[in-house]
């Protein structure tokens, strides 16, 4: 049985919602209102679109690719060719439209690379979307004329007359272009879930022969939300050349797909919100993680293996699966469980995660001295007590870690049984 | 080659008037197809006049769900016609077979198990409400789709588990909805694969009632094992040993048929001929 | 005509080492339905091993032990993760196997460093196999070894040396083919394995430990991984970077040899090889043949970009758009069964 909590079609919960989401947009960059913070919120909302657009092909579709960012970055190198032709006189449109050109890159090489594309599901499709995305990535280092070579291709997004005062200058106009952009495409795409394509769609994710049988061309369907995933994908370069003013060969690069592949799913790819998640936490990781730890990738490459082993929902459905629990009222009883799984797990993390700063530490930065510094306290990698103490309270941690787990299990499905078991009795009545 | 097929009732009968030679739902002109150098399906003939239902019988590995395959498309034959309604359709992709009017369901269940009953139902009758790729419509807002989508799974008894995931109901409950799907799209020509297999008798016996419901006017083939169910729904027989049909009548007739007897019912009702004489 | 003979064997050697790489990739693929994202991160770790251990106790011994040591590895990984998303279906397995090439990545940076190690190959293998002297009357003597004192620098003489380290790779890779083939079709775990492949449960049910058949075909196949790296790894680089290179050009070579056939991935291997090989050393442009047959450009033509790539610097592409080719026109691939 679904461990999920549902929402009911309530029209009021729906306005909420939204309205919430839109009130979060406008006001978050006057409460985190230092330069950093509104860059980081600016890239988190065009990180948000870019992996919800994601998410129209993994979690909708059931399609693994990993060469999404062809799309992102064919739409940057389109809209900034565009910024620079609208800056040298030659065309007369708004900078706050030059996006929608990066749409419709995004759009015209989904249909242009789509067709192959999408001749094959599965594993194979997942291959050959790597292979393009390799064609591409190699390609940009031939044609330097559109890919600008080593130096990439740079833009001026203030030009022309201010309107109304909004020259785009200031980062804070750039974060309310990207939020305005950002709630559209947001608002469509969950839009898009719920017309009769974004249906099949999903039943060709869950059956993609009997969807054949129901009078539907699988491929076609297949290509058709490809075409839309690349449009909003493009829709999220053209953001991304507006906000760096520069496009280089690495926004089509295999990196930057993994990366959209990775976080799409740590926030939730069978969820509409989860990619949102995910797209916050790219930015987060990309910009804050990347900063305070040199053994960041190595954290990511470890906390996803383990969520595809133990929450293949990513982090939206343990969201749903404790809304559910609450819902029920059961929530309250397994605090004390989930706190003592938190705190073991956190002394766990802290051990294991000064083992692995001591080794970089004593790889990259050796020449550094022999002190780190790590969570306030001072380490040293060379002396046996550092490691000591690391190794005996990551193994401490551990044991009891395995204990506090076993206890929240056993509380766990005690719980869902009585759920269940609620459900069906409310079903018969 | 096997030539049994359905000779036409004399001319002077008034019920069968209507139907003129080449009048036939389901048509199959000696149909092959081969695996490699393996012969399954070794030259079937078959005409199934609209509205009769048949059953299709045969011992393990004659070749029933594989004939299924080919009149669906999803396996292409080596040679040989399959005409559905007067159109040729050998060689067609399952979706454009399904356009044209045959539906079938599966043996093993194959319903969209991460979308609810109705979510099921209503991907079933989007395309023959001509619904097609839209994104510009909102699914809530397609009343025609969502009445038939009720209508159906009152249909097939499931309306008290509107919302559950399909993959949480049970088996019978699945393959209730299979039926469901497999009507959804109003085709006129339904081919039921194993229908009732793993059911206990009484789901049975119920299954299918719900079958007869619904089929109601429609043309209908099932591969069967169970005889008790052959017997009870079948207007006809198609009886399929190595890849050829060897009879095609009434069950009467079939039953009555030595070559049916001696290649596949020959042992069962000796054995109780010779318990009936033992009393 | 050197150029020719000896791109050719180059292009056959590189084929090989794909399809030493490939093979093992489409055992696990047809075998569990997993692709093995990570393949290309086990070459790494086998070229690392077999650097670390040669610097030990040398080439030889490393030869033996890192496969082995790769093929562990591997195997620990099925039994340990693999195993649990089994369960989930095909797309998780990929994912995990996706997950552990970041981790990799980034444990052997961490451990042998960002910048490129010196892996020599055998004192045996450093010399050529054999040298083709192209004398000065245009006549073609082939040499094994070396060429004589003085031959090579003598006038209009051009000495085209191939290497030991590729007539090496070749002679492991053919081995382990016949050994492959062997395996499969002769031994009893041969045949489990074959069985395995279609009917698990019935396989499972006569006695046989499918879950071990399992990882030992992983393990195998990334020990098959490990030993292409050893090679690769001596007689190209030894760098963090290996295995994404390597890595895209096997998924390639799968797709268009038809995933799931060995035959097939041998086909697309060589084909793939020889096609990359004879293009980096082409330097010929569009531009260059055109006015090699005598016709004239004009000015926009000679500055054009797209004409004034050559052969060589479109090489890296070739391999992508071999596979964009195949999908169109042939998408089963060269001698594909199975429908993946």
């Amino acid at each position: 049985m679904k461990q999920y909590y549902e929402f009911k079609p309530l029209n009021v919960g729906r306005w909420l919602v939204w309205s919430l989401f839109a009130l979060v947009l406008l006001v978050a960059p006057l409460v985190f209102s230092s330069n950093l913070s509104v860059t980081m919120l600016t890239q988190m909302g065009i990180a948000i679109i870019a992996c919800l657009s994601y998410n129209i092909l993994l979690g909708q579709g059931g399609m693994l690719s990993f060469g999404h960012a062809v799309y992102t970055g064919l739409g940057s190198y389109l809209a900034i060719h565009a910024l620079n032709w609208v800056s040298g006189g030659g065309w007369p449109i708004p900078v706050s439209l030059i996006p929608l050109v990066g749409g419709l890159a995004g759009l015209f090489f989904a249909v242009l690379f789509g067709y192959v594309t999408t001749k094959k599901a599965g594993t194979p499709f997942a291959m050959i979307t790597l292979g393009m995305a390799e064609l591409v990535f190699a390609m940009s280092l031939m044609f330097s004329e559109f890919f600008g070579g080593e130096a990439g291709v740079s833009g001026n997004r203030v030009v022309g007359e201010p309107f109304m005062g909004i020259s785009f200058g200031p980062p804070v106009q750039v974060y309310y272009l990207i939020a305005v952009y950002t709630f559209v495409c947001v608002a469509l795409m969950f839009a898009f879930t719920r017309t009769p394509l974004g249906r099949i769609l999903n039943a060709v994710r869950d059956n993609p022969e009997r969807v054949e049988f129901i009078g539907y061309n699988t491929q076609k369907v297949r290509y058709l939300a490809f075409m839309i995933a690349g449009f909003f994908a493009g829709i999220a370069g053209g953001l991304g050349a507006i906000n760096f003013e520069i496009v280089t060969a690495e926004v089509v690069g295999a990196a930057r797909s993994g990366g959209y592949l990775l976080f799409t799913f740590l926030g939730g790819a069978t969820f509409f919100f989860g990619p949102i998640i995910g797209g916050v936490l790219m930015v987060l990781a990309a910009v804050l993680l990347s900063e305070l730890t040199k053994a960041w990738l190595l954290y990511l490459g470890l906390v996803f293996l383990f969520m595809v082993m133990y929450a293949p929902g990513g982090i939206a459905s343990l969201i749903m699966m404790n809304l559910r629990v609450a819902s029920f009222g059961r929530l309250r009883e397994v605090w004390v469980a989930y706190l003592a799984l938190g705190v073991t797990a956190l002394v766990v993390l802290l051990g294991a995660g000064s083992m692995v700063e001591m080794i970089y530490h004593l790889k990259l930065d050796a020449a550094m001295g022999d002190e780190l510094r790590y969570l306030g306290m001072t380490l040293h990698p060379s002396q046996v007590s550092s490691w000591f103490g690391a190794v005996f309270v990551t193994l401490t941690g551990l044991g009891i870690f395995e204990l506090a787990r076993r206890q929240f299990l056993q509380q766990w499905s005690a719980i869902q049984t009585d759920i269940e078991k609620e459900i069906k009795r409310r079903e018969t009545q | 080659m096997s030539t049994v097929t359905n000779a036409p009732a004399a001319p002077h009968d008034p019920s069968m008037s209507h139907v003129h030679a080449g009048g036939y739902a389901l048509e199959l002109r000696d149909l092959r197809k081969s695996f490699g150098k393996t012969e399954i399906i070794r030259g079937v003939q078959l005409a199934v006049r609209p509205g009769e239902r048949v059953a299709i019988i045969g011992p393990n590995g004659a070749g029933k769900s594989t004939l299924f395959n080919l009149i669906s498309g999803r396996f292409e034959p080596s040679s040989g016609e399959v005409i559905l309604n007067g159109t040729r359709i050998d060689g067609k992709k399952p979706f454009e077979i399904n356009r044209l009017g045959l539906s079938r369901s599966f043996q093993i269940t194959n319903i969209f198990p991460k979308l609810s009953v109705f979510e099921n139902l209503r991907c079933g009758v989007l395309w023959s409400l001509g619904y097609k790729y839209t994104l510009f419509r909102f699914l809530a807002d397609l009343r025609d789709a969502n009445d038939r989508a009720e209508e159906l799974m009152k249909m097939i008894r499931l309306d008290k588990k509107r919302d559950t995931l399909a993959m949480n109901l049970t088996y019978a409950e699945q393959r209730a909805l299979e039926i469901g799907i497999t009507i959804a799209g109003g085709a006129n020509v339904i081919l039921l694969d194993e229908p009732t297999a793993g059911m206990s008798k009484s789901e049975t016996s119920r299954f299918i009632d719900l079958i007869r419901e619904v089929t109601v006017g429609k043309t209908l083939l099932t591969v069967e094992h169970d005889m008790g169910v052959v017997f009870g729904l079948a207007d006809k027989i198609a009886v399929v040993v190595y890849g050829e049909v060897i009879a095609f009548d009434t069950p009467e007739a079939v039953r009555a048929n030595p070559k049916v007897q001696e290649a596949y019912l020959g042992s069962v009702l000796a054995d109780q001929q010779a318990a009936e004489a033992g009393h | 005509m050197e150029f020719f003979i000896i791109s050719m064997l180059n292009g056959v050697s590189y084929g090989l080492l794909l399809f030493m790489l490939s093979s093992g990739l489409t055992l696990i693929f047809s075998m569990m339905g997993v692709l093995n994202f990570a393949h290309a991160s086990f070459y790494m770790v086998g070229a690392y091993i077999g650097y670390s251990v040669s610097q030990l106790v040398g080439f030889w011994p490393a030869l033996v032990v890192a496969p082995l040591v790769v093929g562990l590895l591997g195997a620990l990984f099925e039994r340990l993760t693999l195993r649990k998303v089994h369960k989930f279906g095909h797309v998780p397995e990929l994912l995990v196997t996706f997950g552990l090439s970041y981790i990799v990545l980034e444990l052997v940076q961490l451990i042998w460093g960002r910048t490129a190690v010196e892996f020599p190959p055998a004192d045996v293998l450093r010399g050529p196999a054999f040298t083709l002297v192209h004398h000065a009357n245009d006549s073609l003597e082939f040499v094994l070894g070396v060429a004589a004192q003085g031959v090579c620098s003598a006038e209009r003489v051009v000495c085209t040396p191939f290497p030991a380290t590729r007539a090496f790779m070749m002679l492991v890779a053919l081995l382990m083919l016949v050994a492959l083939w062997l395996l499969l079709t002769r031994t009893r775990i041969g045949l489990v394995i074959q069985a395995s492949l279609t009917h698990p449960e019935m396989v499972e049910s006569l006695g046989h430990n499918v879950p071990r058949v399992l990882m030992l075909v992983f393990g195998a196949g990334t020990g098959l991984a490990g030993l292409a790296g050893v090679i690769g790894g001596s007689t190209f680089v030894t760098e963090p970077n290996m295995a994404a290179t390597v890595g895209s050009v096997i998924f390639v070579v799968v797709v268009v040899g038809g995933m799931g056939s060995l035959s097939g991935a041998f086909l697309a291997s060589l084909l793939i090889g020889v096609l990359q090989t004879f293009a980096v050393g082409l330097d010929h442009s569009f531009i260059s043949v055109a006015q090699q047959m005598g016709l004239q450009l004009s000015e926009a033509a000679l500055n054009n970009s797209v004409l004034k790539l050559t052969l060589s610097q479109v090489a890296p592409i070739l391999p992508y758009l071999f596979l964009v080719l195949i999908l169109i026109f042939r998408p089963k691939g060269l001698l594909g069964t199975r429908e993946g």
